[in-house]
């Protein structure tokens, strides 16, 4: 395993009380594997991002759990110093909007070159020639040109391409791409898909695709980790999930978009609302928009269920959700 | 579903032009940012018409020109027959009242400084005939209820309430004067998507309680199809594709709508495989300038000489004319074709038929 996030625990100390954002969270990933993690907002789905490459505010965040494996290293017990030099050279974040990550008063030469001057130790001028270098990998037109421009003189789709070679620039093992399509439009989307597929292929990479979008992942991921409240509720290889979730959520969630290829009647909608971090539900925290909720589930807190050998499911009753409808 | 009767809505050569000027002193005009570029469309009584497109193309503005947030360039708004375009003072107010808006963000299109019940009654300080003074609190709680709200939270605060129901709150003040058209911009794409299911089911439910009209504009093809009897697809400034439903997504005939639908992903993964996918190249032009002739020519796969110099007309193409299949419907394409970008739909799928 190229990363491996084991039983990670972080919770946020405010003023109204302590929040508890993730809570219990374990997954993997190999080299050249795509993992996507999806969930709402709130599921706790950044943050542990955030905990993996070191950027998690603290305060007023705090991990009080778990165990974090890079190529085998514990990251939770190195040094600032130590994990900094693993930060951009060997794992890297893409982030949703490109506008406010890039600095508006340097040149994205100078951003991108930055990358090789303060890790690699470059020249300014050899920086620059691997700044363009990279602008045509990420297949931004006219590069040698544009690398004197400024962030705000290119189109979303073309800074969200400069973000990625930022990304790739020192070539990790590991990305993250944090929403890096739900800023852009659907044409453009397709565009950048496309190109973080093909340069995951490529280099061999981990990639790390955290989304709320269900039709974004379908088409690029190899397994699906989904959470709610800072667990994972199920994690499984593409195509189970979507064929016959094995959670209630994962199955409202499914249900509720609206598709393309239909014009249905009226959409099945989850009850309820996203639960509060403050003051998670007893028992399984969906317990209360849960349609198959008995007794069981607001006391216990169901873990996550071996439902096959490369699949999990946290609830009780994952063999009445896998196995039909009416069970 | 629609009526063929006369359209409650009806517009054509709307146009809207942003002066773009130079100098202090001696200000000219150097250019012009042309927001929307000639749309016409008719929206019949009790009927769905989704606009589409993506970020720029002017659908918003359209739709602050409907509800007359901003004055028209040129072109005409009829509502029932009368032009609204020209009116003023009294008779704009009473014109007002029967067309309103839904907003895309909740957050902030709520005065956090005032309750739910001054939010949902602010609408009855101006129109005071719709509703009379003692009357007001019973009615806003009426509204609270239609919404799925408790009719009890009428005097709390926006921050007190979720996205999704904020947004509830947004459609009550938009029901408010009781109004024959609601023109939502971007109603739900704010909201989680577990949310999303809950507000478009309600607008649905509202749709046929209140038999109301809707100009629902939004970027998500997904959520469009579901809520809308007609689809109208912009590209810079202008409807490039109209017609029913299923004439747009399951026979487009335009180029660009084809790369929309065929951009679109599906939470499917088998479906991958089946599907092709047109991927544009480059981004979308400046309004500003506008290339000459088809204005999608510089990213059409398609294009020839002709798209430089001739403006296609939005209207049924010459080839469909004689057909009366699905295919007949207005497409500003010089060679449009039939192109089926959207999978059929799988009968073995058990998810896809949803829960009975």
């Amino acid at each position: 395993m190229l990363l491996e996030v084991r039983d990670l625990q972080v919770e946020f100390r405010t003023r109204d009380g302590v929040a508890k954002a993730v809570n219990g969270v374990t997954y993997g990933v190999d080299a050249g594997e795509t993992l996507a993690v999806l969930g709402e907002s709130g599921s706790g789905k950044s943050v542990t991002a955030q905990a993996v490459m070191g950027i998690l505010d603290i305060p007023p965040g705090r991990i009080t759990g778990g165990e974090i494996l890079f190529q085998g290293r514990g990251l939770l017990k190195l040094k600032e110093e130590e994990r900094r030099r693993i930060r951009g050279a060997e794992m890297a974040m893409i982030f949703q909007d490109a506008l406010s990550s890039l600095n508006p008063v340097l040149s994205v030469g100078d951003q991108l070159g930055e990358m090789f001057v303060v890790h690699r130790g470059m020249s300014r001028k050899d920086a620059r020639t691997k700044a363009v270098e990279l602008m045509d990998r990420v297949r931004i037109p006219a590069a040698k040109e544009r690398v004197r421009d400024y962030p705000h003189q290119f189109s979303g789709g073309m800074r969200q391409r400069i973000m990625i070679a930022m990304a790739m620039a020192l070539e990790p093992a590991l990305i993250i791409a944090d929403e890096p399509t739900t800023a852009l439009d659907v044409t453009v989307q397709a565009q950048v898909m496309e190109l973080l597929a093909e340069l995951r292929r490529e280099y061999h990479m981990g990639l790390i695709l955290i989304t709320h979008d269900l039709g974004v992942v379908a088409d690029v991921a190899d397994r699906i980790a989904v959470m709610y409240a800072g667990r994972i509720v199920e994690s499984a290889p593409v195509h189970d999930i979507y064929k016959a979730p094995a959670h209630p959520y994962t199955r409202g969630l499914l249900e509720s978009i609206p598709r393309l290829d239909q014009k249905g009647q009226e959409l099945y909608a989850i009850k309820g609302l996203p639960p509060n971090l403050m003051d998670i539900p007893p028992g399984c925290a969906f317990h209360p928009r849960c349609p198959m909720a008995r007794d069981v589930c607001r006391t216990d807190v169901p873990p996550l269920y071996e439902v096959d050998e490369d699949r999990g499911s946290a609830c009780h009753f994952w063999r009445e959700c896998l196995h039909g409808l009416d069970g | 579903m629609a009526s063929t009767a006369e359209p409650i809505l009806q517009v054509s050569g709307l146009v809207k032009h942003y002066p773009l000027t130079r100098g202090i002193v001696f200000r000219k005009q150097v250019g012009a940012v042309k927001a929307v570029d000639g749309v016409d469309f008719a929206l019949g009584k009790g009927e769905t018409l989704g606009i589409v497109g993506e970020s720029g193309c002017g659908k918003s503005t359209v739709a602050k020109m409907l509800v007359n947030l901003e004055r028209p360039t040129a072109g005409e708004i009829r509502f029932k027959g009368e032009d609204i375009t020209k009116l003023s003072g009294k008779a704009l107010k009473a014109v007002r009242r029967n067309i309103q808006m839904v907003f895309q963000d909740p957050y902030t299109s709520l005065n956090p400084r005032m309750t739910v019940g001054d939010i949902i009654g602010e609408p009855y300080d101006i129109h005071p005939e719709v509703a009379p003074k003692g009357d007001r609190r019973r009615k806003v709680q009426d509204l609270l209820d239609v919404v799925g709200l408790n009719p009890e939270y009428i005097n709390r605060y926006p921050h007190q309430f979720s996205g999704g129901q904020r947004q509830r709150i947004g459609i009550a003040r938009g029901l408010a004067l009781r109004p024959e058209v609601i023109v939502a911009d971007e109603p739900v794409s704010a909201l989680d998507v577990s949310v999303q299911a809950q507000v478009i089911n309600l607008m649905d439910r509202l749709q046929g309680e209140f038999d109301l009209s809707y100009v629902f504009i939004a970027h998500d093809l997904s959520i469009v199809r579901h809520i809308s009897d007609r689809v109208g697809v912009m590209y810079l400034g202008r409807i490039v594709e109209i017609g029913k439903d299923a004439e747009i997504y399951d026979h487009p005939t335009h180029p660009y709508t084809q790369a929309l639908l065929s951009a679109v992903p599906v939470p499917d993964p088998e479906a991958r495989e089946h599907r092709e996918r047109i991927i544009l190249t480059g981004d979308v032009p400046s309004p500003t300038n506008i290339p000459s002739g088809c204005r999608f020519r510089t990213r059409c796969w398609k294009a020839q000489e002709r798209c430089a110099l001739e403006v296609p007309a939005l209207a049924v193409p010459a080839e469909f004319r004689l057909t009366t299949g699905p295919t007949a419907h207005d497409s500003a394409c010089h060679f449009a074709e039939e192109k089926q970008v959207v999978p059929p739909e799988d009968p073995s799928d058990d998810l896809a038929k949803g829960r009975e």
